[in-house]
């Protein structure tokens, strides 16, 4: 393992990973210390602690299973959690005050099938006292404009899910969760919505967003590695490609992933 | 509680149903088709003079059964697929408040159950002729609040059902046996005392006493009042137990 040792920050991975490793100036707009999340009897986190840095986008990346979902779920807050402590925005996860600040966009789109485009997103908007004007600009910020009067329900996969998209923007947070929010989109889509994150993280909204395709990591300012319900590492894309010896994220990813598995192994025996 | 959220939720809901005429159809008519159904039935019977007709009592109670039924199954499989696409778990991460939610859901389908109510009441009278002592006003606030009393049950339900298919299946739990004990096939004080006490804490009994209480009086009673008074009050408590099955935080 020649690589092993170059990694950037190669923790045990029960242990605590460094507040912010990363380096990024800023306040933190999340900050998690200890997280644990059981479900029944196996453990889907395991001891999470990190800080999520403001107004940058944080991509959190793993493998199917690996606990991205009950992560971003217990920063919004509907996630009961074990043990620890979530903190969005100054304040507890799941607090009332936090509701109007946080957009949580699911994997599945939930938005009404039997609605149109524009109802859809004047309700999701009407809780948020968003009215008519908010949502026709967010329906052109998500290129939906011409769907409007659609049916959710009749629209591609691709354009139902900027639909579930565009009900989590009218509310204008100041803390967007996304759970692979770019999945089953063509390229051309995908590179418009990553320039439209960076345009949001550049006006100062925090972005959290999963993804399993590591070519998408390279759009992050810092990135979040989980594997098995634990943080394997915090880092930037290029701490990743100089740890793992190859400008290929996938490629150092894996190389990351296994090392980790290595070390488990080895402890193990 | 929030009225404008609470308002928008009903528009949102109402234009739900907008989009499915096919159902709004089945809402408004099929209770004065089942209403016709049971007139030719009791068509051919003969009448000792002075004896009203069966289709006066069956007829009339049926205004209050038929609606509650309906709203009981449009409600239960509504909110469950409000539970099942996500849109409920993203809506509880929002401002909205749970009260907003479910009286925006009670308020939408009261219209839709007022607007039911008022077609079948009205082909009760006019159709098929149908003579009682008391105000047709009364029967069909009785209908709306029974159809609302459909509405707070499905809501509740539909917590408890995982699948459309089971919701299906709450009908003959909730609504038939409040349906077989509410009056209309045995006088309530015939039965024998046990099913006696249980028609006593079901909802259903008490539209259909005070639906006997307007056959038979041409001015409102304090039965009336009485039976008006249990029916929203069952409404309250079960759309309070609806609520509490809105978790904001699961597993």
């Amino acid at each position: 393992m020649s690589h092993r040792a170059a990694l950037p920050a190669p923790e045990p991975p029960a242990g605590p990973v460094p507040a912010d490793p990363s380096g990024l100036p800023g306040p933190a707009g999340v900050s998690v210390e200890g997280l644990r999340v059981h479900r029944g009897k196996s453990t889907v986190l395991a001891n999470i602690t990190c800080n999520i840095p403001e107004g940058r986008i944080t991509g959190l990346l793993g493998p199917s299973g690996s606990g991205k979902t009950t992560f971003m779920r217990a920063l919004v807050g509907v996630q009961k959690i074990t043990a620890g402590t979530v903190t969005v925005l100054g304040r507890p996860a799941g607090d009332p005050a936090n509701r109007h600040d946080v957009g949580y966009v699911t994997q599945a789109a939930s938005v009404y099938r039997d609605l149109s485009v524009l109802d859809n997103v004047r309700y999701f908007g009407s809780v948020h006292g968003a009215g008519r004007e908010e949502a026709l600009a967010v329906l052109n910020a998500v290129g939906l404009s011409d769907f409007a009067k659609r049916r959710a329900g009749d629209l591609s996969g691709g354009q139902f899910s900027r639909v579930s998209l565009a009900c989590a923007l009218v509310g204008k947070p100041r803390l967007l969760v996304l759970d692979e929010p770019t999945v089953g989109l063509d390229p051309v889509l995908r590179a418009e919505l990553w320039t439209q994150f960076a345009a949001m993280a550049a006006e100062g909204t925090t972005l959290i967003i999963s993804s399993h395709v590591m070519e998408e990591a390279g759009h992050c300012d810092t990135l979040l590695l989980l594997r098995e319900g634990m943080l394997l590492a915090q880092l930037t894309p290029e701490q990743l490609r100089q740890g793992g010896e190859t400008d290929d994220l996938e490629l150092a990813f894996l190389r990351l992933i296994q090392a980790a598995a290595e070390d488990e192994r080895k402890a193990a025996s | 509680m929030n009225v404008s959220m609470m308002w928008a939720t009903s528009r949102r809901v109402l234009g739900q149903l907008r989009g499915d005429p096919r159902s709004i159809g089945l809402i408004l008519v099929v209770p004065a088709l089942l209403l016709a159904l049971v007139y030719w039935l009791y068509q051919n019977e003969t009448l000792p003079p002075g004896m009203p007709r069966t289709f006066d009592r069956v007829g009339l109670m049926m205004l209050g059964i038929f609606p509650f039924v309906v709203m009981f199954l449009v409600t239960s499989i509504t909110m469950l697929r409000e539970r099942t696409s996500g849109t409920l778990e993203r809506l509880l991460t929002t401002p909205i408040h749970k009260a907003d939610l479910l009286f925006g859901y009670a308020l939408a389908f009261s219209i839709m159950a007022a607007l039911q109510a008022l077609v079948a009441t009205g082909t009760a009278y006019w159709v098929f002729g149908m003579k009682i002592e008391g105000n047709a006003g009364w029967v069909v606030l009785i209908s709306v609040l029974t159809a609302v009393l459909g509405v707070a049950l499905g809501l509740l339900c539909s917590a408890f059902a995982a699948t459309e298919f089971q919701a299906v299946q709450f009908m003959p739990v909730v609504v038939i046996p409040q349906i077989l004990l509410c009056g209309l096939f045995v006088a309530r004080d015939q039965m024998n005392g046990v099913l006696h006490a249980i028609s006593n804490v079901l909802p259903l009994s008490y539209a259909v006493d005070g639906l006997q209480q307007v056959a038979a009086n041409a001015d409102p009673t304090a039965d009336l009042a009485r039976d008006l008074v249990v029916i929203a009050s069952f409404v309250v408590v079960v759309l309070l137990l609806a609520s509490l099955t809105l978790r904001r935080r699961t597993a």
